[in-house]
């Protein structure tokens, strides 16, 4: 008595619409994705002009006076894109893109790195260095743990620099790095500070007392107005 | 792992968009077919209806429940009114006891049965052609019987209508958060009745052919949700069941989250029961869209809901032990970092879409309902009340009722 009988071509309509909605959902996914991909490459060719400026401005004026060498743009930055490559692996997943950039980032710290060793000691600009070794290729809960010990060490101290690197990074460079400081993959998480080396989990009580040793108490002699390598440090 | 669990909630999400997305098409098909009709109307003809108020303690409302019928645009010696006494304990016999005046009003009292007894009761005793019940929480508007029985004059085959509900004088945030769900689902229940697919008739003022009891039997127990065991029986027989969305009823709603998760208990557990005892003609194609859309769709959105809440609660600890793992590791710490927006960080994930168009067509829906039921376009807060009331409370019932079909544990009705 029901005369409604099922109209099969509304069911496929229907769902080619739904499917439609959803190849264009994805389709506007990975615009997204891809934008932001390049958002991050930007910032990376703009990090490595920066690193290659100040070298040749020190390799200039290193003799004469450390007056203006600009140190500050560096490290927000490259703060910025180690944060936008972190997110970027956890969200948009490891693809060979976001793998590429990684080595590019790590490639940038080191140079950033050789760079701001030879202003610090050139200079006498008060700072620290931290070496960070670290792995995903296992589940590293220490390594976890170390990082957030890390990132709220950074916020503290603006003038600690610190340069993290993943283990297994395929990059001649990196490996380098890791044979100079002897980093082996069954001791991580590693922690480079100065020119110890300590391996495993260390809390942010240990390592602020170490940072602040480090911090070698010599006079400053040049300060770059509104640079944050400058400030004082309020030991906390 | 978490590509299972991501591709389980994308098949989800593509079954919950492909329903509404159906609602939707079938919405454009019929758009013309709905009119909403404005003051009185006339019929060729005025058969004989009876209406049964089943009571069980509703001394309060009754009154009103039967002043409504009593004032029915619909003459009245052709409305016959029985009021059920289902073995009330409280004043309601005293108050209903008064309207025997009226020569078209009969009253009974029984020991107390159930709804469906107090149905089979008036079925016992009617001699009409049409029957149908109104609950005693419930108020019909003047005109809505004569809109109704105008579909029945219309079409020879259409063997029950079921009206428009929606709520009586909604007071807190709860209950205008069901005011937008009786609006939506005065738009699902128009757009189930083009399909023939409609899987409930309210105990509120539908109205049934006498042929529907004389050739199907009497109501049954139905897991106490005899309104919904009636329409799968009918749908199971193709009989036609529409929805006159210009017929309001207007019903007393519960004020509590409590009384709300007993009656929202009752319900999904008896749509779980009634859909296991008639799982037969689950996916039949001669059962109709009911067979495979209205139950597939039923079914699909208590898996979802189940679904979805449990990897929201789940999200949640992770959250929270990821917290407690922080300040574990390095004490209370506040990143100034945190608090500079920059919109990279804003996640547009592929399912993101479709779940927007999803709400938008929700959104619609509630609101074309509220057009059908009031006649005119009415944007308003409940809507947006609608989502955070039922996301939070609506999994708990649903799946407590889950839990009490595996436990056979049946709830009562208050």
């Amino acid at each position: 008595m029901n005369e409604n009988n099922i109209d099969w071509k509304k069911y496929v309509i229907v769902f080619l619409i739904t499917a439609g909605i959803f190849l264009s959902a994805s389709f506007l996914s990975n615009h997204f994705s891809n934008q932001k991909i390049n958002q991050i490459k930007a910032i990376q060719d703009n990090i490595a002009i920066n690193i290659l400026s100040s070298e040749t401005q020190f390799s200039l004026l290193s003799e004469l006076s450390c007056k203006n060498v600009s140190t500050s743009v560096l490290s927000g930055e490259l703060d910025e894109l180690g944060r936008k490559l972190e997110w970027g692996q956890e969200n948009l997943g490891s693809t060979d893109e976001v793998n590429y950039l990684k080595k590019y980032y790590s490639l940038l710290q080191i140079k950033d790195y050789l760079l701001m060793k030879k202003i610090s000691e050139g200079c006498k600009v008060k700072s620290a260095f931290i070496l960070y070794f670290y792995t995903t290729a296992e589940n590293c809960s220490e390594c976890q743990r170390e990082s957030l010990v890390l990132s709220a060490l950074h916020d503290q101290y603006p003038e600690l620099r610190v340069y993290s690197f993943d283990y297994n990074t395929d990059l001649s460079a990196v490996k380098s790095m890791e044979q100079i400081y002897k980093i082996k993959d069954t001791e991580l998480p590693a922690v480079v500070l100065g020119d110890e080396l300590l391996t495993g989990y260390h809390s942010i009580e240990e390592l602020q007392s170490k940072i602040e040793e480090s911090f070698t108490p010599t006079e400053i002699k040049s300060e770059t107005p509104g640079s944050t390598t400058v400030k004082t440090i309020k030991s906390q | 792992m978490k590509s299972i669990s991501d591709l389980i909630l994308y098949v989800l999400i593509f079954l919950s968009a492909y329903a509404q997305v159906f609602f939707f098409i079938t919405f454009l098909e019929n758009n013309k077919k709905i009119i909403t009709r404005k003051g009185g109307i006339k019929l060729g003809s005025y058969p004989g209806v009876t209406i049964v108020v089943p009571c069980w303690n509703e001394g309060k409302t009754v009154e009103r429940t039967l002043q409504s019928l009593l004032h029915m645009n619909y003459p009245q010696e052709k409305l016959n009114i029985f009021i059920v006494d289902d073995g009330s304990t409280d004043n309601t016999w005293n108050v209903v006891s008064k309207f025997s005046k009226y020569s078209n009003v009969k009253l009974f009292q029984k020991e107390n049965g159930g709804k469906f007894t107090t149905l089979n009761l008036g079925l016992e005793k009617m001699e009409t052609d049409f029957f149908g019940c109104l609950d005693s929480d419930s108020y019909a508007d003047p005109e809505a019987l004569v809109r109704i029985m105008s579909y029945f004059e219309r079409d020879k085959n259409t063997m029950a209508v079921a009206p428009s509900v929606t709520v009586n004088a909604p007071k807190n945030i709860l209950q205008h958060a069901q005011q937008a769900e009786y609006h939506l689902g005065v738009y699902l229940k128009k757009m189930l009745g083009f399909m023939g697919a409609i899987n409930v008739t309210p105990g509120p003022l539908t109205i049934f052919r006498k042929k529907v009891f004389d050739d199907l039997g009497p109501y049954r127990h139905g897991h106490n949700t005899e309104d919904m065991e009636i329409a799968y029986r009918m749908q199971k027989h193709r009989y036609k069941i529409e929805h006159c969305n210009d017929a309001y009823v207007y019903t007393n709603i519960p004020s509590s989250i409590k009384k709300l998760f007993k009656q929202r208990l009752r319900w999904i557990y008896g749509f779980i029961n009634n859909t296991m005892d008639y799982r037969g003609i689950l996916f039949q194609k001669k059962y109709g869209n009911f067979s495979t859309f209205t139950l597939p769709t039923g079914i699909i959105s208590i898996f979802a809901v189940s679904y979805l809440f449990s990897r929201m609660i789940y999200n949640f600890i992770v959250f929270a032990s990821d917290k407690v793992f922080l300040y574990r590791t390095i004490g209370f710490h506040f990143s100034t970092k945190a608090l500079s927006f920059d919109p990279f960080f804003i996640n547009i994930r592929s399912v993101f879409l479709p779940v927007i168009l999803i709400y938008a067509m929700v959104i619609f829906a509630m609101l074309f309902g509220r057009r059908m039921a009031e006649g005119k376009w009415v944007f308003s807060p409940e809507v947006i009340y609608f989502f955070p009331v039922f996301g939070i409370i609506a999994p708990f019932w649903l799946l407590k009722a889950v839990y009490n079909t595996i436990l056979s544990r049946k709830p009562n009705w208050r």
